[in-house]
């Protein structure tokens, strides 16, 4: 690619982006709007062309006060602490479980260690629904139904592959060297791995993280069917168990709000961890 | 500081290839030991025995008076330079230093003074609180050094240290080993490939070829009396000429010229009764017959078939049609990545800088009838040299 781009490659770039961009965020834009209305102009359309039902008419914060109302009795407030909860747990477990994973497949040679991969792979393209029946009736013997734990194992079943396979990518571009050099240098195996291995392969690890999180955090299947209370159901659950002034209405603003609430922890967990995800760690580690 | 021994130690890998075979070494206390051979001889492999990053498949490895054949790395009280450097990216040249004695659980302001101390033996005071990734290649081997020699450990292990510098730092670096070396008087093995520095940095340099111990000798030992025809090859650069010889009475005949050999080289060549013979006389030990004077020795004419000026010397390569093939000298030549001159009976000698030698022109020469090697052909041993009885 030359330095110098011309005014119309500029042009045509320009206007892709601005394309992909809106396709991007205009459902995005919609439930903001949406949120924003009161219950009566949610569903009517008014006759002001296409501008006039984006921006809404009388703009109100009633939807998420609703939201709120009744604190920890209320809709939301508990789901929500739920979902933080279950999806921070699952994602420490998942981490630290797949870093100890990563490590010995990258670095070590043991038997079935193909087997290992393979299976992980395979849980990873298992059907989830397929597993919903039993989980239920073994959650419901084991007495894990509606509880964290009861979402968060299943959560690490299905995240844990993922992590494992993006972890092991990033232990394998550390070289070796540099754990043999702090083995001589007098630490142990696990102070070499601690010291010098995670701190290296942390941009891996957050991407790997953000992975996880977001899987849990999106998950609706287990948690429809393996919560019955607020005692564990999460965000993406409790959306369905909304219900509008009366049995007639469907709570559009709420959900609405609700959604715009929930895609917030996304966009900061993603901001903050960016940079060091791009940030190139390894570079001056050997000669380059 | 302690002496290394080696007693038969043996790398067995899994799919029973033998890396290192019965290798025996005693290293002196203080002692400066080159492991030296082409690529996959076995020393990368021997260094990291010691080192105790590679199991010891048979023999005992001792360091001072202990068998350290069990223990981990950390309990072996070594430092290792990498060749690759191997600095933590995610620290300070200083945090990289202080690592080693962290984990020994120094006192921190002891390690601030011992850092400190290095880092001024080594010119990397201004330098402390820079990242590896802002360093230059010759500064980032300095700090793999520093971070070697802060602890004061029993031994350095340096495999290959200098090999990604390039050409002009790798001399400074050399010398600046060699400087610290005599400096701190650490016992160290210093693995490398190549010749050069196992014979300028060396108190003595063992030659290893496809996981044996070839020699072990001071540089001059090994330059004056190769035991076999590859660390004859191996040592001096240019390397070694061979030939083939037949030796009747007391002449050896080369391709070029005959030689009159001793007594005392008749009766050592009679008693190995070796089947065929290769001759083998080093670039130096000839000269221009013209600035030889009236020295004793055969002197006969040759066509030079290409000249290299040096400055202060001249390489003059010149052309036999007597070819020799050995399998010890195709190694050598295989790693390298050529054939070895003696196959395509191609001859240099080097010659003072004052002679007139011109291309495509005849010269006459002159060789050292004391400096002629001779060697069994299917063995590759040396049977008799000329300077010795």
């Amino acid at each position: 690619m030359t330095e110098q781009r011309t005014a119309q490659e500029r042009i045509i770039w320009l206007l892709g982006i601005v394309v992909v961009i809106f396709y991007a965020l205009f459902p995005v834009l919609w439930i903001i709007s949406l949120s924003l209305k009161t219950p009566a102009t949610v569903t009517v359309t008014p006759n002001e062309g296409f501008w006039g039902t984006l921006v809404p008419s009388e703009a109100t914060f009633k939807n998420y006060e609703a939201l709120f109302t009744d604190g920890l009795d209320g809709p939301f407030l508990k789901p929500l602490i739920n979902s933080i909860g279950i999806a921070l747990i699952a994602t420490v477990i998942a981490i630290v479980l797949a870093s100890f994973a990563a490590y010995a497949i990258a670095r070590l040679d043991f038997p079935g260690k193909t087997a290992v991969l393979g299976g992980a792979l395979a849980i990873a393209m298992f059907p989830a629904i397929s597993t919903v029946g039993p989980l239920f009736d073994m959650w419901r013997a084991l007495g894990l139904y509606d509880t964290w734990a009861g979402l968060i194992i299943p959560y690490l079943s299905f995240s844990l592959p993922l992590a494992i396979y993006t972890l092991v990518a990033f232990f394998r571009e550390i070289p070796w060297e540099l754990e043999q050099a702090a083995q001589v240098d007098g630490a142990t195996p696990f102070q070499a791995f601690r010291k010098v291995i995670v701190p290296l392969a942390t941009p891996g690890m957050f991407t790997a993280a953000i992975l996880v999180f977001i899987f849990a955090w999106n998950d609706f299947l287990f948690a429809i069917s393996l919560t019955s209370s607020d005692a564990s159901r999460t965000v993406p659950a409790a959306l369905a168990f909304f219900t509008g002034d009366s049995q007639f209405t469907q709570p559009f603003a709420n959900i609405a709000a609700a959604a715009v609430i929930v895609t917030i922890p996304i966009i900061i967990f993603v901001l903050i961890f960016q940079r060091r995800i791009v940030a190139g760690l390894t570079s001056g580690a050997v000669k380059g | 500081m302690a002496e290394i021994t080696l007693d038969k130690v043996t790398k067995r890998f899994p799919d029973g290839t033998e890396a290192v075979k019965q290798l025996d070494l005693d290293i002196a206390d203080g002692e400066f030991l080159i492991l030296v051979g082409p690529s996959g001889c076995g020393k990368s492999t021997a260094l990291r025995m010691i080192a105790g990053l590679e199991d010891i498949s048979d023999g005992e490895l001792r360091i001072g008076e202990n068998v350290v054949n069990g223990k981990a790395p950390k309990d072996r009280d070594i430092a290792m330079v990498f060749q690759n450097y191997a600095l933590y990216p995610h620290m300070t040249v200083r945090e990289n230093m202080a690592f080693p004695l962290k984990m020994a659980k120094v006192e921190q302001s002891k390690i601030d003074e011992m850092v400190e101390n290095a880092a001024q033996i080594l010119d990397l005071t201004e330098h402390l609180d820079r990242k590896p990734s802002n360093l230059s290649g010759g500064q980032r081997q300095r700090v793999a050094m520093g971070r070697a020699i802060v602890r004061e450990p029993k031994a350095f292990l340096m495999d290959e240290p200098l090999s990604n510098l390039d050409a002009k730092l790798r001399v400074q670096m050399r010398a600046e080993v060699s400087r610290i070396q005599n400096r701190l008087e650490t016992t160290t093995v210093y693995v490398t490939h190549d010749q050069t520095e196992a014979m300028t940095l060396g108190d003595r340099v063992a030659v290893m070829r496809k996981g044996e111990l070839q020699q072990v000798g001071s540089p001059q030992e090994l330059y004056d009396h190769p035991v076999n025809l590859f660390v004859a090859g191996f040592i001096g650069s240019p390397s070694m000429n061979f030939m083939p010889v037949e030796v009747s009475g007391r002449t050896a005949k080369l391709p070029f010229c005959e030689v009159e050999i001793s007594e005392a080289t008749v009766s050592s060549l009679e008693s190995h009764s070796a089947q065929n013979l290769m001759a083998g006389v080093r670039p130096e030990h000839f000269e221009d017959a013209k600035l030889i004077g009236d020295q004793e020795g055969p002197r006969f004419e040759v066509e030079v078939s290409i000249l290299e000026s040096m400055g202060s010397e001249l390489y003059v390569y010149f052309d036999t049609d007597a070819e020799v093939r050995a399998e010890q000298l195709d190694e050598l030549a295989a790693d390298t990545g050529g054939e070895s001159a003696s196959e395509s009976g191609q001859i240099v000698a080097r010659l003072d800088a004052t002679s007139e030698a011109k291309r495509g022109e005849r010269i006459e020469l002159w060789m050292d009838p004391t400096k002629l090697h001779f060697f069994d052909l299917e063995s590759g041993e040396r049977v008799a040299a000329a300077d010795e009885g």
